[in-house]
């Protein structure tokens, strides 16, 4: 049966390659909001599904690219582990192959590390329509390019993920939420001060003059953390860090376009006209704003970052504009020769992270 | 070996004299070898079994001097081999024999240490424990440690993708890593990565780390660096048997412990350490487990607890924790001396590098005692046996006829094996020369040619370290195997684990 799925989806490749018909990739499409272009035939990964492997000892699980990410988290959650790199989901639909290809994480992302530090091993269907597979279930492995990392952020734009493995993590044995106020300055000097020091801090948000903090870790930790950090004791940390995650704080909805910069965790304050909320210790910062996008993407890379329009913007705008940083002339030659190698004939998900492709 | 023989391309039409005039137009005099008598010292890396003179070595002082020599490489169709500190155990800096080595060694400077932002910009040929030594002021340090710190460079811990003790905890070069500046042969200066936590576009960050020297030559990198712990404590066992002690390390990780430090040694690992470092380790167990806890005095105490619980309940025989750093530094001083006493022990010795699923290391212990019977050797096993990459040393003489091939055949069963259990052939060392042909055991024909394709997108003419990690199909149908001698181990004194 899932040969059988594989298999078709693999023929729908060959086909549409040979026809040089564009496919559009797709699991729960709960981040079809995210890039530039949806264009192509919808190619449904969802009857690919189920849990492949599940090693908690060995600290992995496989599973197929269609397998909703909450099954998979609940499966961990039952074995008291987790995936560190806390992806959002933003629906129940939600599906591991679109968090891997999307490359988005969530709060635990400074402290942890990203979905591509976490991906160990893929299998996957490229624009030949050839299955591949790279990496394994190991941690170590340094044989050949990196190519299950790559796969980690390219919106399915070198292939079809047909299967994935991921590194797991034990839950954390305590975790505690304090909420501090200080202004805007005062907070990332602070974070970036408390991220040199060994506390276990494992989430941050700053928005307007309140603060929050997650602190994760044995319980002995937290407690003497909490101590030295000060601040008040937030009842409902869990539900913040979730509604954070998904995106469902008030910050988030108000139909202006949402802006993601990444940046060196001390840059100052933008000061760009708009809202804005804090993450990752200052190295993340959601903007909403009407400003320009080439002053907003001159600011991020005057500081040694990027910006992304994340969410809003018409369609036209978002075409001119593009959605993710343009890249530096000889970077964006090698994208195109590294995308040639995979999906030559430029079927897999065109146009959704640049425009020239 | 000769290089121009493995079959992945032809130099021979490379003119050494002009392609040494043209490197001399563009670099200055203190920034180019080619007397024969300069150029030994380059023919091999800390795998010395393999080695290759090359028509010059370019020592370019920055990156516009690089650049210049690439040109003149490229111009000229000669093969390019960066390196570091050549100290890599898998002869990925194995000169070409028609072509030109390019040493970083003068791009050693640390460029900035930025305490708040936790990072370090830092040229390739600056040394691994160097960075960690600029950090230490301001209770920083770059976490990844190999074995060979105190000499092996950055440029190399990324172009192999670096492991150490404490990856288990703390990742690999490529989770401590942000950005990484490069050149390709055709002089361009990419920007993989950023100074941010990611990067828009492909993850050429990702690709760049271990990839052997094959893709761009690095020429700037930033680094992420870590709050020291305040403390570290070492828990020791004894065990009876050493599925035990493998069961015993699934059991620590299922109770939701992370170790610093999770490493193995296997009876006669033990027996060949004991006498030569003193390290108080139990002679009678048939395997030890180092478990190490670090962090805050309230974790490590926390961890250590929880530690010895399961260990006992896991069949610990005897249980040590280390009451000082000095016990501490001592218990690992015996695990960190491996390699040389496989070496009092041993006139030669072959070390494997291949990683299994962690639930496999009682069945690979016991496929490598039967293989110790079958090849008539003696084989002692050290593991990282938290992230389980092991390096079981296969002792042999080569001076006594069959012994070398029956090791080569040993370590060939130990690989595929790895690969048979669901793991690889190397977990840190790199697939260089010496693990070429087993790359055809892990990986099959189309992910292979996907791997050249990858390169020619990077390196279209083919020049940078040809013939190295990547093998093609043609050599692959005539598979062979490699060995390494303990007698030409270069380093001798460096440690290695």
């Amino acid at each position: 049966m899932d040969e059988h799925v594989e298999r078709e989806l693999t023929e729908r490749i060959q086909a549409a390659a040979g026809s040089r018909t564009p496919l559009r990739i797709r699991g729960g499409g709960t981040k079809d909001f995210y890039g530039l272009a949806l264009e192509g035939d919808i190619l449904d990964t969802r009857g690919c599904r189920g849990i492949v492997a599940y090693e908690p000892t060995e600290l992995f699980v496989t599973a197929r690219a269609g397998t909703r990410l909450e099954d998979i988290e609940r499966a961990l959650a039952e074995h008291g582990q987790m995936l560190a790199f806390e992806p959002p989901h933003f629906g129940a639909a939600a599906t591991v192959g679109g968090c891997v290809a999307s490359g988005l994480s969530g709060p635990r992302r400074a402290s942890a590390g990203a979905v591509r530090d976490f991906v160990l091993g893929v299998k996957l269907v490229d624009g030949h329509g050839q299955i591949l597979r790279f990496g394994g279930q190991v941690m170590k492995n340094v044989a050949g390019y990196d190519v299950s990392r790559l796969m980690a952020g390219a919106l399915g734009t070198l292939g079809l993920l047909l299967e994935v493995t991921l590194k797991v993590l034990p839950r954390p044995a305590a975790e505690r939420t304090l909420r501090l106020e200080m202004p805007e300055d005062q907070a990332l000097a602070a974070l970036n001060r408390w991220a040199g020091q060994p506390l276990p801090i494992s989430g941050s948000c700053v928005f307007g003059q309140e603060v929050m903090i997650r602190l994760s870790g044995a319980a002995a930790a937290v407690a003497k953390a909490r101590e030295s950090l000060g601040g008040e004791l937030v009842s409902d940390g869990p539900a913040f860090w979730e509604e954070l995650r998904e995106q469902r704080l008030g910050f988030f909805g108000d139909g202006v376009p949402l802006w993601r910069l990444s940046l060196p965790s001390t840059t100052p304050p933008l000061g760009f006209p708009g809202e804005q909320l804090i993450e990752w210790g200052g190295a993340l910062r959601w903007l909403h704003t009407w400003d320009r996008a080439d002053r907003i993407r001159d600011a991020a890379v005057r500081a040694g970052g990027h910006a992304t329009l994340f969410r809003g913007g018409g369609e036209e705008e978002r075409r001119v504009i593009g959605v993710f940083q343009p890249l530096p002339t000889a970077l964006a030659d090698l994208h195109r020769r590294l995308k040639q190698t995979f999906d030559p004939a430029g079927i897999l998900n065109r146009h959704r992270m640049y425009e020239a492709w | 070996m000769d290089a121009t023989t493995t079959g992945e391309g032809n130099f021979t039409a490379v003119d050494g004299p002009r392609l040494v005039a043209a490197l001399r137009g563009v670099l200055l005099a203190d920034a180019l070898l080619h007397a024969r008598e300069d150029l030994v010292p380059y023919e091999c890396d800390g795998l010395s079994a393999y080695r290759q003179v090359p028509l010059a070595v370019a020592l370019p002082h920055d990156e516009a001097q690089l650049v210049a020599a690439l040109k003149v490489c490229r111009e000229h169709g000669a093969p390019v081999v960066a390196r570091g500190a050549g100290t890599g155990l898998s002869g990925g800096a194995m000169p070409h024999a028609r072509g030109v080595v390019v040493s970083l060694a003068r791009f050693n400077r640390i460029l900035r240490v930025d305490p708040l932002g936790r990072t370090a910009v830092v040229q390739p040929g600056v040394r691994n424990l160097a960075i960690s030594e600029a950090a230490a002021p301001h209770g920083l340090y770059y976490a990844p440690d190999p074995s060979s710190q105190i000499a092996c460079t950055i440029g190399g811990n990324v172009a192999e993708n670096s492991g150490g003790v404490h990856c288990l905890k703390y990742g690999l070069t490529v989770h401590n890593v942000l950005r990484v500046r490069a050149v390709t042969l055709d002089g361009e200066a990419l920007e993989l990565g950023s100074a941010a936590l990611d990067a828009p576009g492909f993850d050429l960050l990702a690709l760049i780390h271990g990839s052997e020297g094959l893709l761009a030559v690095i020429t700037e990198i930033t680094v992420r660096l870590t709050p020291r712990p305040e403390t570290a404590q070492v828990v020791m066992a004894a065990f009876d048997d050493a599925g035990r002690a493998a069961g015993s390390v699934a059991h620590i990780i299922a109770a939701g412990i992370i170790p610093a430090g999770l490493e193995m040694m296997d009876r006669k690992a033990v027996e060949a350490v004991e006498p030569f470092v003193h390290a108080g380790y139990p002679l009678d167990a048939e395997a030890i487990l180092l478990c190490e806890a670090d962090g805050t005095p309230e974790e490590v105490a926390d961890e250590i607890a929880g530690v010895q619980e399961v260990m006992a309940t896991s069949g610990a025989q005897d249980m040590w924790v280390s009451r000082s750093e000095a016990e501490r530094l001592r218990f690992w001083a015996g695990r960190k001396a491996a390699f040389p006493a496989a070496g009092r022990v041993s006139p030669d010795y072959y070390c494997m590098d291949g990683t299994i699923p962690r639930r496999r290391l009682a069945e690979m212990l016991g496929a490598i005692a039967q293989m110790e019977k079958k090849h008539a050797l003696r084989c002692m096993n050290v593991f990282h046996a938290g992230d389980g990459n092991l390096h079981p040393l296969i002792l042999y003489d080569a001076n006594l006829p069959g012994e070398l091939e029956r090791a080569e055949a040993f370590g060939a069963e130990i690989l595929e094996l790895s690969v048979a259990l669901g793991g690889t052939i190397t977990g840190e060392h790199g697939v260089g020369i010496e693990k070429i042909d087993q790359m055809c055991v892990q990986f099959a024909g189309p992910e292979l040619e996907a791997f050249h394709r990858i390169k020619a997108a990077f390196d279209p003419a083919g020049l940078l370290n040809p013939g190295k990690a990547v093998p093609t199909l043609h050599r692959c149908a005539e598979f062979g195997r490699m060995h390494v001698h303990r007698g030409e181990l270069k380093f001798p004194d460096l440690e290695r684990f």
